[in-house]
C-alpha cells in the first residue's frame, strides 16, 4: 500500500495553510518532550542540546591516570585505605584517584570474527 | 503492499545471514561498517573488535537461474588493535569506523580501513600456485645435503588450494588529534581524504609521512566550539570537489582549486528552520550522521536523526526531497535522549541507478524510498523471515491510536536493535543489512 503523503516525500511546496497545520502538528510533540525532559532534569542548561554532547564527543576515550598523583596519595595515606571507586569505574569523582586496577584491561581480539564462522 | 502492485516494484527475499545466533553479543562482534567493492563481487564488514571480514560472491551457476551467487567468506584479518596513548591518557579503540575499496587495477584488491586515529591500506591477494622442485630444499622446506644432489632440475609452479592473503601496505598515522569519522577516495584514484571532528586531511595513497590539512574548523578558544564535522566525501567525478556535513545540519561543498585551505566553502547547504519550532532537541536531531553523493554526482543525500534528505548540488537553500524515516519518534525524544539513542548515527545509501535510497531504523527495521514512484517500504532483518525466495512482508509501525493487526506500536519497538549500516550492490538489487552482530543479505526475487 502506498505510504500516505504525511510520511512520504514532500517534493512540492505545500500551500501556506497546509504548512501551518503541519507545523502545528509537528511542534507540540517536540515541545512536550522538551518539557518532560526539563521537568526531570531542572538543571539542564540553557544551552541548546548539542554543546555538552559535543565536548563529550571530543573527549571520548579519555582515561585519566596520573602516576604522580597516585604515588603521592599512596605516600600520604600510608596507613589509611585509598578511597575506591563506586560501582561505575568510568566515573572519576571526588577524592578517588584512578588506579592502574581501575583502568579497564584492553584485550585485542585474537578470536576470529563470528561472521567468518 | 508495494510489492504486490506495480510491476517495477522490487520484491525483496531473504538470501543469507552471517554471524552468531546467540543473543549474548560480545562487544567485539558489533558490526561497525559494511561496504561493497566497485564491482559488487566483494562485500567487506568491519567490527568493534578491529576485524575485517570479506565475502565473495559465487560465480553465477547457469543451472541455478533462480538466484544470484551467494556470498561466502573470502578473507578475514585483524585490521586494527587497541592502543593506549600514554602521553594524552587516551584510549584508542580498535573499532573499524569505515572501509572504502579502491577500484581494481590488477589481480589484487585494495581497501582502506580506519579506526579513530589510523588509516591502513590493505592488499588482498590470491595465491593459487606454488613453486615445487627446488634443488637444494626438500618439499617441506628442510635443506638437502648438497653432497646428495646429483642432478639439476628446474623448479616449476604447480597448482595449490587457493590461499587469500591480506597484508598492510601503508599505514597512515599520527595525522588526527580528534576521532576519524570518514575516509573517501578521490576519483583520481591517487588521493583520499580523512575527516575527524574538526579537521579534514588530504593524503596521497603512496605517501604515509605527510598529509595536507584542507579543512580546519577548530576555534582558537575551545569554549567557543559549536559545531563538529560529522561526515565527508569526495565528489564521484570532480576530483577537486568534496563535501562535509556538520552537527548543526549543514553541508559545505568545497573546491580545492580555490585555495589550499578550504575553510571557506564554495556552497553551503542548509534548510532554513522555523525559529518557533525550535526546541532543546532541534540541534541534536538536525545533526547529519551521513552524507553520500549519488552515483551521477548531481545529487547528495544526508541522514539526520528522523529523516533522509536529497539535495540538488545546484540548490543550496533547501533539499529537493525529504523522506521521513520514523517520524513517530518525535514524541519519544525525551526517553531517546535519556537512553542516548538520540545520538545514534544512521547511515544511508543509494541503489546503483540512484532511483531508490535506503536507511536503517530501530527494531531491526530498515526503510527504502523510491524517488520515482514516491512509495516507501519498511522491512525487517530477522531470522524469522529466513526462507529463501519468500518475499519479505512489509512492516508498519502504529504511531498512535488503534493498532491494526500486524502493526507494531511505537512502545513495543526494541531500541537496542538498531540498523545503522546498510549497503546496496553497485549494479544489482542485492543489499547487505547489518544488525548489531549479524549481516543479512537480501536479493530481489528473480523470475
Amino acid at each position: 500500500m502506498a505510504a500516505p503523503l504525511g510520511t512520504g516525500t514532500r517534493t512540492e511546496e505545500p500551500g501556506q495553510e497546509k504548512q501551518d497545520a503541519q507545523e502545528k502538528e509537528i511542534a507540540p510533540p517536540e515541545r512536550a518532550e522538551e518539557a518532560k525532559l526539563k521537568a526531570k532534569y531542572p538543571n539542564l542548561g540553557q544551552k541548546p542540546g548539542g554543546s555538552d554532547f559535543l565536548m563529550k564527543r571530543l573527549q571520548k576515550g579519555q582515561k585519566y591516570f596520573d602516576s604522580g598523583d597516585y604515588n603521592m596519595a599512596k605516600a600520604k595515606m600510608k596507613n589509611k585505605q585509598l578511597p575506591s571507586t563506586g560501582p561505575d569505574k568510568n566515573l572519576v569523582t571526588g577524592d578517588h584517584i584512578p588506579t592502574p586496577q581501575d583502568l579497564p584491561q584492553r584485550k585485542s581480539s585474537l578470536v576470529t570474527s563470528k561472521l567468518a564462522g | 503492499f508495494p510489492g504486490a502492485g506495480g510491476g517495477n516494484d522490487i520484491q525483496w527475499c531473504f538470501s543469507q545471514v552471517k554471524g552468531a545466533v546467540d543473543d549474548d553479543v560480545a562487544e567485539a562482534d558489533i558490526i561497525s561498517t559494511v561496504e561493497f567493492n566497485h564491482s559488487g563481487e566483494l562485500l567487506a564488514t568491519g567490527d568493534k573488535g578491529g576485524r575485517v571480514v570479506i565475502f565473495q560472491q559465487e560465480q553465477e551457476n547457469k543451472t541455478q537461474s533462480h538466484s544470484r551467487g551467494e556470498y561466502n567468506v573470502y578473507s578475514t584479518f585483524q585490521s586494527h588493535e587497541p592502543e593506549f596513548d600514554y602521553l594524552k591518557s587516551l584510549e584508542i579503540e580498535e573499532k573499524i569506523n569505515k572501509i572504502r575499496w579502491l577500484p581494481q587495477k590488477n589481480a589484487a584488491q585494495f581497501l582502506l580501513s580506519t579506526n579513530d586515529k589510523t588509516i591502513k591500506l590493505w592488499k588482498i591477494s590470491e595465491r593459487d600456485k606454488r613453486p615445487e622442485g627446488y634443488n637444494l630444499k626438500e618439499e617441506d622446506g628442510r635443506y638437502r645435503d648438497p653432497t646428495t644432489v646429483t642432478t639439476l632440475r628446474v623448479p616449476v609452479f604447480r597448482p595449490m588450494d587457493l590461499m587469500v592473503e591480506a597484508s598492510p601496505r601503508r599505514i597512515f598515522a599520527n595525522a588526527h588529534t580528534y576521532h576519524i569519522n570518514s575516509i573517501s577516495i578521490n576519483s583520481d584514484y591517487e588521493t583520499y581524504l580523512s575527516a575527524d571532528d574538526l579537521r579534514i586531511n588530504l593524503w596521497h595513497l603512496e605517501i604515509t609521512d605527510r598529509s595536507f590539512n584542507i579543512v580546519d574548523i577548530k576555534p582558537a578558544n575551545m569554549e567557543e566550539l559549536t559545531e563538529v564535522i560529522t561526515a565527508a566525501e569526495f565528489h564521484p567525478n570532480s576530483c577537486n570537489t568534496f563535501v562535509y556535513s556538520s552537527s548543526k545540519g549543514t553541508i559545505r561543498l568545497c573546491d580545492m582549486r580555490a585555495s589550499a585551505l578550504c575553510d571557506r566553502h564554495s556552497k553551503l547547504f542548509e534548510e532554513p528552520e522555523d525559529p518557533s519550532n525550535r526546541s532543546f532537541f532541534s540541534e541534536i536531531i538536525s545533526s547529519i550522521s551521513d552524507v553520500k553523493f549519488s552515483h551521477s554526482g548531481r545529487y547528495m543525500m544526508t541522514r539526520d536523526y528522523l529523516s533522509v534528505k536529497i539535495w540538488d548540488l545546484n540548490m543550496e537553500n533547501r533539499p529537493v526531497e525529504t523522506y521521513q524515516v520514523h517520524e513517530y519518534l518525535r514524541s519519544k525524544l525525551c526517553s531517546l535522549y535519556e537512553n542516548d539513542c538520540i545520538f545514534d548515527k544512521f547511515e544511508c545509501c543509494w541503489n546503483g541507478s540512484d532511483s531508490i535510497v535506503m536507511t536503517g531504523s530501530y527494531n531491526n527495521f530498515f526503510r527504502m524510498f523510491d524517488r520515482n514512484t514516491k512509495r516507501d517500504i519498511t522491512l525487517e532483518a530477522s531470522r524469522e523471515n529466513n526462507k529463501p525466495r519468500t518475499v519479505l512482508k512489509p512492516r508498519k509501525v502504529c504511531a498512535s491510536g488503534k493498532r491494526k493487526k500486524d502493526e507494531i506500536s511505537v512502545d513495543s519497538l526494541d531500541f537496542n536493535k538498531k540498523i545503522l549500516h546498510t549497503a546496496w550492490h553497485p549494479k544489482e538489487n542485492i543489499i547487505a543489512v547489518a544488525t548489531t552482530n549479524n549481516l543479512y543479505i537480501f536479493q530481489d526475487k528473480m523470475n
